[in-house]
């Protein structure tokens, strides 16, 4: 489910006297009979506005009756809002003549190498601030699980966030690493540095940028193991050209229902179940997180009953040849992506796809 | 505070916050007395109201009341932490706070925190480690229901 609207607008000084309210109702009424029902969203669906009412009454007593005394003070906020400055960066007067320039020379590196190009398409990201960008370093790579780095990679990689973006970087969701202040005639120096850290791959928001949990590898809660799924699709996708063909698809894989790997919000989703013991995997479409490409959030639906971990490279497969089959060319002329075209379409071609995909000696009934 | 006048002797954190052996702030004495299931039994029960964990207590008459015995079924029930806090802070109640029931000694900051000023510990809890508890942090961002003012609103 995804959350509900409690309250269109709160002001910033109230927020601590409102969770104050959200948390006092919800342990008066919570579930207890159940731990697995014993959360917030349980007795939201279950009452709904009864909920949102008495919190609001719960609020009004706190500010009315109690003296509302966590409300934050400018101060406060002013104290909270200096741990988040901008780093110093040392940068030129940002003038006309030394943008054209910077860009000039950028666009001669770019025609000079095309895979810099590409890099400067796929991992580099528009700034607030005219002289910077910010750049993703692609943790995507064959022979590692997605996001893992080694202690030295990371010792190398706090060395090119020193250097290029004012030290400091940015864990993403996506498993990356974001370096946010990056001077725009720095990024072919960068370029190289990733590049020779193996961390240049220009895959962020394709196929291979996928997200993965760390599944029954590493995790004791996990149903079936996420890596070896993530490292065969990796691995049968690694010409770029074909990558690039594809365009933005968000792949995301969780191994068990605790959805760490977000298999939920995925275009495609894959989410690990134990059946017998064994491990399955059951995959969903047309999620979403909720960005412009994708639309409103909401989670995928499910294609039919789970695969095995054999078929399920090949059912991805599958479903990206019936969309490449089935794709047509937008208004705009661009070339519409997997999420549009499966939006258009409905999910019954992908579907079909997928389960002709399957084993014969591995059919079963869930 | 008020006085406890049974049971054993009552355990008091008072240790200075801070590290640096600065004399501890008066609103940061950390005060929990800690009973025995026997001491809690035999104390007289006059004026005492047992209240179930499910009772709003806006309801209620609380005239003549000097304690009141808040329950804790199980360590994963916190409805009396919510009951002992609108208790002592909405509704000014004055009188002993107790908690009973499944009463661990991980719980014992909270009940301080909540307005509670006795625990009977459940049956077997060694009491030993009550202090450590009660001293485990040197300061708290939010205010309780008995040091009600913010860490933000004492700098100020």
């Amino acid at each position: 489910m995804n959350g509900v609207v409690f309250r269109d607008f709160l002001p910033w000084q109230d927020i601590m006297n409102y969770l104050e309210a959200v948390v006092r109702v919800y342990n008066r009424w919570g579930r207890r009979d159940n731990k697995y029902k014993a959360r917030i969203k349980i007795l939201v669906k279950a009452e709904g506005q009864r909920y949102v009412d008495e919190v609001e009454t719960e609020y009004r007593e706190i500010l009315e009756r109690d003296g509302g005394l966590h409300t934050i003070p400018q101060s406060e906020l002013a104290r909270v809002q200096a741990g988040f400055v901008q780093p110093a960066l040392d940068l030129p007067e940002s003038t006309d003549e030394w943008l054209a320039q910077a860009e000039a020379t950028l666009g001669i590196e770019a025609a000079k190498t095309p895979a810099f190009a590409r890099w400067l398409a796929q991992n580099v990201k528009p700034h607030r601030n005219l002289q910077l960008r910010a750049v993703s370093l692609s943790f995507k790579r064959p022979g590692y699980a997605p996001g893992d780095a080694t202690a030295d990679q990371l010792d190398a990689a706090a060395v090119l966030v020193e250097k290029y973006s004012g030290g400091e970087a940015r864990v993403s969701h996506t498993q990356n690493l974001l370096l946010p202040w990056v001077r725009l005639d720095q990024l072919h120096a960068l370029w190289q540095d990733a590049k020779a850290l193996g961390v240049a791959q220009p895959n962020i928001g394709l196929l291979t940028d996928m997200i993965a949990c760390p599944g029954g590898d590493y995790c004791a809660l996990a149903n079936a193991r996420s890596i070896p799924t993530a490292s065969a699709i990796t691995e049968r996708y690694q010409d770029l050209d074909e990558l690039h063909d594809l365009g933005p698809i968000d792949l995301h894989i969780s191994g068990c229902i605790n959805s760490c790997g977000h298999h939920h919000s995925g275009h495609i989703g894959i989410l690990g179940v134990d059946k017998d013991g064994k491990e399955w995997y059951q995959v969903t479409l047309g999620g979403s997180d909720g960005k412009h490409l994708s639309g409103a959030a909401g989670p995928g639906k499910v294609v039919g009953p789970s695969f095995s971990a054999a078929e399920v490279p090949d059912v991805i497969e599958a479903i990206l040849e019936t969309y490449k089959q089935l794709r047509a060319p937008k208004a705009n002329g661009q070339q519409e992506a997997f999420i549009e075209t499966l939006r258009r379409v409905g999910q019954e071609p992908f579907k079909a796809a997928a389960n002709a995909a399957r084993q014969p000696h591995e059919t079963q009934t869930a | 505070m008020n006085t406890v006048t049974c049971g054993s002797a009552p355990l008091r954190a008072n240790k200075p916050f801070d590290r640096r052996g600065r004399p501890p702030a008066k609103h940061f004495q950390l005060h929990m007395n800690i009973f025995t299931t026997q001491a809690h039994q035999a104390a007289d029960k006059t004026g005492v109201l047992e209240l179930a964990n499910d009772v709003d207590p806006r309801t209620l008459d609380l005239s003549g009341i000097t304690r009141i015995d808040l329950q804790f079924p199980t360590f994963t029930d916190g409805r009396a932490y919510s009951q002992a806090y609108l208790l002592r802070r909405r509704l000014g109640f004055a009188g002993e706070l107790r908690a009973t029931g499944d009463v661990l000694i991980d719980q014992l900051l909270q009940m301080q925190r909540t307005g509670f000023d006795v625990a009977v510990l459940k049956e077997g809890v060694d009491a030993s480690a009550a202090q450590r508890q009660l001293d485990r942090y040197a300061g708290f961002y939010q205010g309780s229901a008995v040091d009600t003012q913010p860490l933000f609103a004492k700098a100020a």
